[in-house]
């Protein structure tokens, strides 16, 4: 029965909506295989069984009463980032200040994956506050690659990738502010997706960088993330950046890209994203991605994108200065931690106490580095000028996309590093997120898809697609057509040749 | 090059309502006058002319219609509270007394 685990969202709807199977059997055996695994991943922080179980029993119900599915993905395991709000689960974004926090309502995300009869199991492991490219950021310990334990899941959604690359569950929600979906992906071998800003609502999303911030699937194939993208996204009043549009036609795009056919489709290398810096075996990787396209019909050009040399530095003014501002409800006053409240200490000085507990120190780092950003004297040669570098990185996709349908990168400059190997190192840190940024300054739609092992570590690595804004289906119809093609030359899908995790002899 | 000294930082750390340590003081100094001097780059950037965008979607006013709709219960709003006292949360002191 394990076995149901390794089957994709989308065949284990068909076979539950043809009533072949329960969804019952098959959130038990996703069960099973997370209390098996998930004492050396660490990729879950909350789980809720009995709960999974009955939205599944309530899925199977409706369909024995012939009831139609209430979507696609009806009946499927799903695990969500913890830094969407549910309120029959506890909602920690992987911080000491929120520790046991029950929300008293559901994320927009949530709820929509409730109507959907998704079975939301629980809640996985991050950064806090999605602070972090490694998942070592989170106050309950890191997450871990399931391609080698040593390793990190990448971050901050580092808690779904590993939980999806490992068949905990074939599908999670993420989130992407700097490249937390896509990077992930990139280093456990699963699809991520930050889908166009304000094409998920982040209502019921903790804040981290507003202007920044985007829900997105997480899969192993990128139809399923498809799947995902089509019950998640839309338009919803209660979040005011969310896109009054209908959502791109991913799922269409994913099915078409897999007849493997990119004819007349042009394609775009970045060429500020290789050189020093990056790991031979990825860009190796990288190259034969793009010869790959090259075969399947896309017309394959080189396009520069010179501002996007200043992304990585405008990002790590931006977000912290949004960050400074957002975590400043987190004040020890109506929920979440308060420390030293001893009768004489000051509102003012519990805030200052309880802040210095409650949060860890990147998020601290963070906090301060956004406050100088945005301190008078320094506002313009900081905050002022990154958003002038905003405008520039815009600047430079537009131009690319009037000649290329698509950009391609490698994801990350690197496979996933050792646990520690970065955490005292902050900038090292923060270069993981090089390639993923431009896209989160300008609000397109950008993906990661398995582009196969680096030849130097054996470990995964990741193909970038970005997508102008509201044109999401592009990305997927190439990211499909390449999936395809990739399996086909390498005899299978790269997930499944995840090392078992299963503990020996059992 | 930017530097920023161990003062700097307490400054910071009081704007930001965070009671760090002695040791944070000397961490977080060396480590954001590293970062700092790296993202001061983005300085190098011709950009005079270049308007500022605060938001890839262009933002405008988003209004709903003015009626009533459902909101948090007083007892849901309290539910995640430190301390409440007569339904209605409870602070420490806001003034200054002595």
């Amino acid at each position: 029965m394990t076995r149901l685990t390794r089957w994709s969202a989308a065949e284990l709807a068909a076979r539950i909506h043809a009533q072949d199977i329960t969804a019952v059997e098959v959130t038990r055996a996703h069960l099973d295989r997370i209390t098996a695994v998930d004492p050396a991943l660490h990729a879950f922080l909350h789980l809720d069984a009995p709960a999974a179980l009955a939205a599944a029993a309530a899925v199977d119900d409706g369909l024995r009463r012939g009831d139609p599915p209430a979507s696609p993905l009806a009946g499927v395991p799903l695990a969500i980032k913890d830094v969407f709000t549910t309120i029959d689960m506890p909602t920690t974004c992987g911080s000491r200040t929120l520790q046991g926090w029950r929300p008293p309502y559901d994320a927009t995300v949530t709820r929509k994956l409730r109507a959907a009869g998704v079975v939301i199991v629980g809640k996985t492991n991050m950064d806090e506050f999605a602070m972090g490219s490694s998942t070592e950021n989170s106050a309950y310990g890191p997450t871990r690659n399931p391609w080698d334990l040593d390793r990190v899941p990448g971050g901050s959604g580092g808690g779904s990738a590993a939980a999806v690359a490992a068949f905990e569950v074939p599908l999670a929600v993420g989130t992407d502010t700097g490249g937390s979906i896509r990077q992930p992906s990139a280093v456990t071998g699963t699809v991520g997706v930050k889908p166009t800003y304000g094409g998920v609502s982040r209502y019921g999303l903790v804040a981290f960088s507003s202007s920044l911030d985007q829900g997105g699937p997480v899969a192993r194939t990128v139809l399923d993330a498809a799947l995902l993208h089509e019950v998640i996204g839309g338009y919803d009043p209660l979040d005011s950046t969310s896109i009054d549009a209908p959502v791109p036609p991913v799922v269409q795009a994913a099915r078409a890209g897999a007849a493997g056919d990119l004819t007349g489709i042009r394609v775009g290398v970045v060429s500020q994203f290789g050189g020093d810096g990056y790991q031979p075996g990825v860009l190796n990787a990288f190259e034969v991605a793009v010869s790959r396209l090259r075969e399947l019909g896309a017309q394959v050009v080189e396009v520069s994108c010179p501002s996007f040399d200043h992304a990585l530095p405008a990002y790590y003014l931006i977000a912290p200065s949004e960050c400074s501002s957002n975590l400043a409800r987190f004040d020890g006053m109506r929920y979440g931690l308060r420390v030293g409240d001893d009768g004489n200490r000051s509102a003012e000085e519990v805030m200052a106490l309880t802040r210095e507990a409650g949060f860890g120190p990147e998020v601290k780092r963070r906090i301060m580095l956004g406050t100088y950003a945005l301190s008078a004297g320094y506002y313009d040669a900081y905050y002022g000028q990154a958003q002038k570098v905003r405008t520039l990185i815009i600047r430079d996709f537009a131009a690319a996309f009037e000649r290329v349908d698509v950009l391609v990168s490698p994801t990350t400059p690197t496979t996933a590093f050792r646990i520690g190997e970065r955490v005292d190192d902050p900038l090292a840190m923060y270069l993981s997120d090089l390639c993923t940024i431009p896209a989160n300054l300008a609000g397109n739609a950008a993906l990661s898809v398995p582009a196969g092992l680096s030849d130097d570590d054996g470990l995964p690595v990741g193909l970038q697609v970005m997508a102008p804004a509201l044109a999401d289906d592009r990305a997927y119809r190439v990211a499909a057509a390449y999936e395809v093609a990739r399996d086909g030359a390498e005899g299978g899908p790269l997930a499944q040749r995840v090392p078992d995790l299963e503990v020996v002899g059992r | 090059m930017p530097t920023i000294s161990r003062a700097e930082v307490a400054h910071l750390a009081r704007l930001a309502r965070l009671a760090v340590t002695e040791e944070e003081l000397d961490l977080f100094a060396s480590q954001l006058e590293v970062i700092l001097t790296s993202v001061a780059r983005v300085g190098e950037v011709a950009a005079a002319d270049i308007p500022p965008t605060s938001h890839a979607v262009g933002l405008t006013d988003v209004f709903r219609a003015d009626v009533t709709r459902p909101g948090l219960t007083q007892q849901q709003a309290l539910s995640g509270a430190y301390a409440t006292e007569d339904g209605r949360f409870r602070v420490p002191r806001i003034l200054d007394e002595s």
